[in-house]
């Protein structure tokens, strides 16, 4: 069979910039709400600010996946 | 030293146990003699102390959960001592990187947070409330049930250990890259390249400033899930 396109090298890091795609959307989606309510209500910061780097946490854990995923399956 | 044994004692070892004596004799030497009026060296451990008291615990589980402040300052400093070993000048690694001290303290923590909750709730309750929400048709048990379980006992601390390990190897792959790259163009590389060195250099400076950043940030999300987690599994209703 002829190839039509190859492609050579590690192709673990295409997964990951295609992992960190929607954790980076979800990040500036809730950061930007955070700090949009923080300006609107900034004696309400300090629970929003906690919950915002909950939030982080979550969404973050996805993107981390995808590098260790990279590393494992080689 | 031993090497081939499993007593083998490898250099990101001997990083741990320097960072273990230095935050271990820090607190001993700030609370080794303390005064009513805190002086020098007291105020910066009681600053420790008064951080993780009111920004992790007073915010997540209220004036019942300072029960758990030994637990959770000790959480906070060993880990956060860990992480900044990768940016301290001749250690250059971090404690935390090897995936066996993350996944040590995620056990830790899950043992800790499921204890809590069967000591406040009884073992049958606990697990009714965590594996069957109320509010919700019969049928859907068949669904939730097993989702819950999942992302409960098994993903919490499966993803407290990656989180925490991702982080600290990927910000030790982009430092040994850009500071590489930096003594590559300079030393070796043709001279129209040389100039390139210098970006290289400067951005290896800012990912330093970076891993610093996300060396506290780190620690202070494992342990703000740690007491999120407690919290959850002693609170009345899900």
């Amino acid at each position: 069979m002829e190839l039509l396109a190859q492609v050579e090298g590690n192709v673990n890091a295409i997964g990951y910039g295609l992992s960190a795609i929607g954790p980076g959307v979800g990040l500036g989606i809730m950061i930007g709400k955070a700090l949009e309510g923080m300006a609107r209500q900034p004696e309400a910061a300090g629970i929003l600010r906690i919950n915002m780097f909950i939030g982080v946490a979550l969404i973050e854990a996805l993107a981390l996946l995808g590098i260790v995923a990279g590393f494992l399956f080689t | 030293m031993f090497e081939g044994t499993i007593f083998e004692f490898t250099r990101v070892n001997m990083i741990q146990v320097i960072m273990t004596v230095a935050i271990a004799s820090f607190f001993i030497v700030a609370f080794r003699n303390p005064k009513v009026v805190p002086r020098g060296i007291q105020q910066l451990g009681e600053l420790a102390v008064n951080f993780v008291e009111t920004q992790i615990i007073d915010s997540i589980m209220g004036s019942s959960g300072r029960r758990y402040l030994p637990y959770l300052v000790t959480l906070f400093f060993f880990i956060l001592a860990m992480n900044l070993a990768g940016v301290i000048p001749f250690l250059n690694l971090a404690g935390s990187s090897v995936v066996a001290v993350p996944m040590l303290m995620a056990v830790i923590a899950w043992v800790t947070f499921n204890t809590a909750g069967i000591r406040k709730h009884g073992f049958g309750n606990y697990m009714k409330a965590n594996l069957f929400p109320t509010g919700v048709p019969k049928p859907v048990y068949v669904l939730l049930t097993p989702i819950e379980f999942l992302s409960t006992f098994i993903l919490r601390p499966v993803t407290l250990t990656i989180r925490l390990v991702a982080n600290m190897m990927a910000g030790h792959l982009m430092l040994v890259l850009f500071f590489s790259g930096a003594t590559y163009l300079f030393l070796d590389a043709e001279w129209a390249l040389k100039p390139f060195g210098l970006g290289a250099a400067a951005m290896g400076f800012f990912i330093t400033g970076f891993e610093i950043l996300i060396a506290v940030l780190q620690a202070y999300i494992f342990t703000l899930l740690t007491a999120l987690y407690i919290a959850g599994a002693e609170s009345e209703h899900h």
